[in-house]
């Protein structure tokens, strides 16, 4: 079966020698939602601007609706609809004449674009704001005329490049609700960038890990967690002991995944209260001071840890270095 | 066709925001009967140089002022289109079916509609204060046609710089630095036979002088056709080639997204 997305291989260093893309391969299956996740600078947002012929990859190739990007840019472009990271409003003008626009350089004229304009506006809870400028409006009213746009000449593709960053918890649940009737809806195909998992876990059928450029990990949401089934302990040590800590727990059953990052210990446990005791005690034995412990769920940063063997936060930061 | 609707969709885009600011469009309208009284009162009394031949400054100057308006009108467009960058409109745009074309010459005709509307302020005001135009309705259409083409060119080279620099404080630095040396590096204040020689050999290489020279003698008693015909023909060449770089400069801003 053809496939609505594919990416092979994508490299993509920029001018100032910053390397985003080492190699990202990627398919996704036709009216199916895919998450691509990961920290900032991981390169998920340089992938969307390459499939979107907004830019172009030093080397490797991707279709997107069976089209190839280099090509045939100008059919993909007549093809996807795109929600890029901050915001593509004219903020000068009104909602509606933001669509009207959109639809009219897809070639939808007169009396369909209206219609169409008021259907989406009335879809995306705009229609009162529908005349008013753009600029008035607030991040969440933004973002959804955003998406609005995005959907104007009813795109097979749709991208949305971290579409939540930046909203408040209850208009990112409201967006959530959107962005899963889209994919519902006559067969969309949704290629969608994250920092959240449970966005990814949410909306996406499939969730590639992104990092430093490539795929780290690929699955069904389920198929990622049950990989980190049981807690995550952390344990913050008074100082760096090396190899101390790990000879305290290799022997320990309780405890699996152990990684050391300088004053930072972190490991899983299918039962995380009655593996702490053990941990200190092991700890406490071989001399190891320890200055705090939490047990946690699994996050992100745990699916970062064990994907990327670097924590989110370590990523983030080296992006912020590089950048 | 598609070239030609899209064109339309964005110049409409960019007269509606234009409209959105009164106060801009205020001082866009005042800003040329500013020039033309101010330097019309500053140099009044150039006329009674020897070899200065010239009834009155207000018309001698006026063709001027038109030139230098639609110069400075069209040299700053840039500047939006280096918001709309930031804002991710232009991303959005070049995802989108929109003729790149398009998204230049939409804000180049914005301009001109603008720098038409301010010439032909320049030109009442001149004849409220006395001035004549020889050449008649004819003369003064010659003189928007060489300002529209020297704004169409202005324009495009600004857009084109918007995106390779992609910082206001950059642009401002390259108009202001190109803006008013050209200016008087014409004989938009003075007749040819009264400014130093070197000047006026640079001022006939000097796009903004092509079009002083072709709007004056076109509004003058006895206009020289081939003046104007071949000034035009040059103005036209710069401004395609303008266009073409505008155009291209997409590529710089699309390498470094």
């Amino acid at each position: 079966m053809e496939k609505a997305i594919e990416a092979e291989s994508l490299a993509k260093t920029y001018p100032k020698g910053v390397k985003a893309l080492a190699g990202l391969s990627f398919a996704v299956t036709p009216g199916t939602v895919f998450a691509l996740v990961g920290p900032n600078g991981a390169g998920k947002s340089t992938a969307v601007k390459i499939l979107t012929t907004l830019t172009t990859a030093d080397a490797g190739r991707a279709t997107v609706a069976g089209l190839d990007v280099l090509a045939e840019g100008d059919r993909v472009r007549r093809t996807i609809g795109v929600v890029a990271q901050g915001s593509g409003v004219d903020v000068q003008a009104t909602g509606r004449e933001n669509l009207r626009l959109q639809g009219q350089i897809h070639g939808i004229r007169g009396r369909s674009i209206e219609v169409r304009a008021q259907e989406l506006l009335e879809r995306f809870g705009l229609a009162d704001a529908a005349d008013r400028v753009a600029r008035g409006y607030s991040g969440g009213m933004q973002r959804r005329l955003d998406i609005a746009m995005a959907l104007v000449h009813d795109p097979a593709v749709l991208f949305l490049d971290e579409p939540t960053t930046g909203l408040d918890p209850e208009v990112r649940a409201d967006m959530w609700s959107e962005i899963a009737e889209l994919a519902r809806e006559r067969g969309k195909t949704v290629l969608l960038t994250t920092h959240y998992l449970e966005e990814a876990d949410q909306l996406a059928e499939r969730v590639a890990i992104v990092d430093r450029g490539t795929v780290v990990a690929e699955g069904t949401p389920e198929e990622l967690k049950r990989e980190l089934r049981g807690d995550a302990i952390h344990v913050d040590l008074e100082t760096e002991y090396n190899g101390r800590v790990n000879r305290a727990l290799s022997a320990l059953e309780a405890v699996r995944d152990v990684t050391v990052d300088g004053k930072s210990l972190r490991a899983r446990a299918d039962d995380g209260g009655r593996a702490v005791p053990l941990v200190l005690q092991a700890l406490e034995k071989q001399g190891v001071a320890v200055a705090s412990v939490r047990v946690a769920r699994p996050s992100l940063d745990d699916v970062y840890l064990k994907y990327a063997g670097r924590t989110f936060d370590a990523a983030e930061a080296e992006a912020e270095v590089t950048r | 066709m598609i070239l030609i609707r899209h064109t339309l969709y964005m110049t409409l885009r960019h007269l509606r925001e234009l409209w959105r600011q009164p106060w801009f469009v205020a001082v866009t309208l005042v800003q040329p009967v500013i020039w033309l009284l101010l330097f019309g009162a500053l140099f009044k009394r150039v006329i009674e140089i020897p070899g200065f031949h010239a009834h009155s400054y207000i018309a001698f100057l006026a063709p001027g002022v038109v030139v230098m308006t639609a110069m400075f009108n069209s040299a700053w467009s840039g500047m939006a289109l280096i918001e709309d960058v930031s804002r991710g409109v232009t991303a959005r745009f070049l995802v989108s079916p929109v003729r790149r074309e398009a998204l230049i010459a939409g804000r180049i005709l914005k301009e001109a509609v603008v720098v038409v509307i301010q010439s032909l302020i320049i030109v009442v005001l001149a004849l409220i204060v006395g001035a004549s135009f020889a050449g008649g309705v004819g003369g003064v259409a010659a003189l928007f046609a060489v300002s529209a083409l020297l704004g169409a060119t202005f324009g495009a080279l600004s857009n084109g710089f918007a995106l390779i620099m992609r910082q206001e404080e950059a642009l401002i630095g390259a108009v202001q630095f190109i803006v008013l040396p050209l200016t008087f590096l014409s004989t938009t204040f003075l007749a040819a036979n009264l400014i130093p020689n070197w000047m006026r050999s640079v001022s006939d290489v000097n796009p903004v002088n092509w079009a002083v020279v072709a709007g004056r003698t076109a509004t003058s008693a006895h206009p020289d056709w081939g003046v104007v015909a071949s000034r035009a023909g040059f103005l036209a060449a710069l401004m395609v080639v303008s266009l073409a770089f505008a155009t291209n400069a997409f590529r710089s801003y699309q390498r470094s997204v």
